[in-house]
């Protein structure tokens, strides 16, 4: 359970609003507060980060610059590890393949429940968020026998996405049933129906484009997911970009490729969520 | 309701003569099937093995392992570290969370503290203990922490590093929730700042302030990736022991350790999730 709330379900409604009335000396000891509160926690997140873009950018004497780790990504290969670069592909692999099954999997359900069969709206929500209450490290234990099975048929790590998908369900799940409440599944499905649209069409051409942004929302936060992921694909014996940074750190543990990889990941993540706060604000507004 | 009804005679009658009509729940057995799979079966697995011996026997007499007092250093690891992480990241949470509120709710610190926390609150990773170990690790840029590698205050600190962003996403709705006017009434009233904290403002965001700290106690439990690249040679908490027992059955004998420590956590974070749910269905009270 990497985040249990993320950003896409924050409301951004505005709050009760600036206090107005209030006096000329707590509101300068209010913002006096502020600064120091926001100063002291920038420091807090930013100088971890700072000191890990200062090691990527370390030359080969220490207190030199260069940029060699960053130009390493792309070649880097530690002895009994595959390279660097191909862990990297299938990282991004994984993270499409678990978008892609997510949606089909849930967007077709969700709105099936929430036209006919409403009886079971409040089974599937709770199976949805039940991953938060079973972690990763626990589901992985289980995991085991049947990824067993599952080797049978391929050995490739992309079969990780079949529980990546498990594991994005809560945050996917609240991102879409947001996006749903707020459009008249109803009324837009019958009206699609009754002019003869197939169930297809109804879900393709008319449910869809109507929840865009809870889909965006849902898209990267599964995204976001796969490329942290390490838990799993650590203990079922997988190579994702998170267990090959890990392996690189136990037989190097000062490869400066280390820092600017795990830099140019979190600086990806970043750019993600970032599309997705200002996503959540247009939809907000409009 | 009145509208459902129609659609579902007027299908079942365009239907009529050719075949019977197909329940509507069908169309849900390919998510119940995935979930089935992947998620139901495993964790049964889990509940049935912590059950059995390696024979495959059923047996109760495992439970009593957890109070093998080498299996309950571990879970006395992990409620130490949640609890010293969740507390620590509630508190320096809600600090950062009522000064964001302070500020202009459309205003630009706001929407990057919250972007921010959002991504950050994600960042559990590995690479969390790597960016820790340059700033104040053994070869740390900004000092050298004599008490980094120590349990369970270095990677504490490093935890708090996604609880705080957690905590002010959590946590900054029940703030806003505080309306001006109860602080303006308690002016009227002649209350002083610390008066309208104690008897107005406290009382109202204790229970969401309470379940938050819950929400942060479970998150800090489940993780792994951050304390596994942390310190690779002791296991301290539950997981990190649940990962050295899927690969060496050492230690506990007839017993299927992993499955036995899988269980006990599962316990432990439905426990306080349920306490979570509970906290936030009182706080929403006011939260309207």
């Amino acid at each position: 359970m990497a985040a249990v709330t993320s950003l896409g379900e924050t409301p951004i409604a505005a709050p009760a609003g600036r206090p107005r009335g209030m006096q000329a000396s707590r509101r300068r000891r209010l913002n006096l507060f502020r600064y120091v509160v926001f100063t002291v926690f920038g420091l807090f997140f930013l100088l971890p980060l700072l000191a890990m873009a200062r090691f990527s950018l370390e030359g080969a004497n220490l207190g030199t610059w260069s940029v060699t780790a960053w130009r390493q990504i792309a070649s880097y290969q530690n002895t009994g590890i595959p390279p660097l670069l191909s862990s990297i592909e299938i990282t991004l692999e994984l993270a499409v393949i678990t978008c892609a099954v997510m949606l089909v999997l849930l967007v077709p359900t969700m709105v099936w429940v929430r036209l006919r069969v409403q009886w079971l709206a409040r089974t599937i929500e709770f199976i949805c968020l039940l991953p938060l209450t079973i972690p990763a490290i626990v589901l992985v234990v289980g995991l085991g026998e049947i990824y067993n099975k599952i080797r049978h048929f391929s050995l490739s790590a992309l079969m990780l996405f079949w529980v990546y998908v498990i594991l994005a369900l809560p945050y996917a799940y609240r991102a879409l049933a947001a996006g749903l409440s707020a459009i008249d599944v109803t009324t837009l499905s019958e009206a699609a129906r009754s002019l003869g649209a197939s169930w297809f069409t109804v879900m393709v051409r008319v449910i869809a484009p109507n929840m865009r942004a809870a889909i965006l929302n849902a898209l990267l936060l599964t995204a976001a997911l796969v490329l942290g992921e390490f838990t799993i694909a650590y203990l079922l014996l997988y190579t994702n970009l998170q267990v090959e940074l890990y392996s690189i750190s136990r037989s190097t543990p000062n490869a400066g490729v280390l820092f600017s990889t795990s830099l140019a990941a979190l600086l990806f993540a970043f750019v993600l969520l970032m599309i997705l706060s200002f996503a959540g604000r247009r939809r907000g507004r409009g | 309701m009145a509208v459902a009804a129609t659609t579902k005679t007027g299908a079942r009658l365009s239907r009529a003569g050719r075949r019977p009509p197909t329940p509507a729940w069908v169309g849900t057995v390919p998510f119940f099937a995935y979930v089935g799979v992947f998620l139901l079966w495993p964790t049964g697995i889990v509940i049935v093995d912590a059950l059995k011996n390696p024979n495959g026997a059923w047996t109760f007499s495992n439970i009593s392992e957890l109070g093998n007092p080498l299996v309950r250093g571990y879970f006395i690891g992990s409620f130490k570290l949640a609890l010293l992480s969740s507390v620590a990241g509630a508190v320096f949470g809600a600090i950062l969370a009522y000064a964001v509120a302070a500020g202009d709710p459309d205003g630009t610190v706001r929407r990057l503290y919250i972007a921010v926390s959002g991504v950050l609150a994600q960042f559990g990773g590995v690479t969390l203990a790597f960016a820790f170990l340059v700033l104040i690790g053994p070869v740390g840029l900004l000092f050298h922490a004599s008490w980094y590698f120590e349990f369970p205050w270095g990677i504490g600190l490093i935890y708090a590093y996604f609880q705080i962003p957690l905590m002010v996403l959590v946590f900054l709705p029940a703030i806003d929730g505080l309306k001006v006017q109860w602080r303006e009434a308690s002016e009227n009233l002649g209350a002083s700042a610390w008066q309208y904290w104690r008897h107005v403002g406290g009382p109202l965001l204790m229970p969401a302030f309470l379940g938050a700290t819950l929400l942060l106690f479970a998150n800090a439990l489940s993780a792994f990736a951050t304390i596994q690249a942390w310190e690779n040679q002791i296991a301290y908490v539950v997981p990190q022991q649940i990962s050295t027992a899927l690969s060496s059955e050492v230690g506990l004998t007839n017993v299927n350790v992993a499955d036995l420590l899988a269980l006990g956590m599962v316990i432990m974070v439905a426990v306080v999730m349920t306490g979570y749910a509970l906290l936030q269905r009182r706080a929403a009270r006011w939260l309207r």
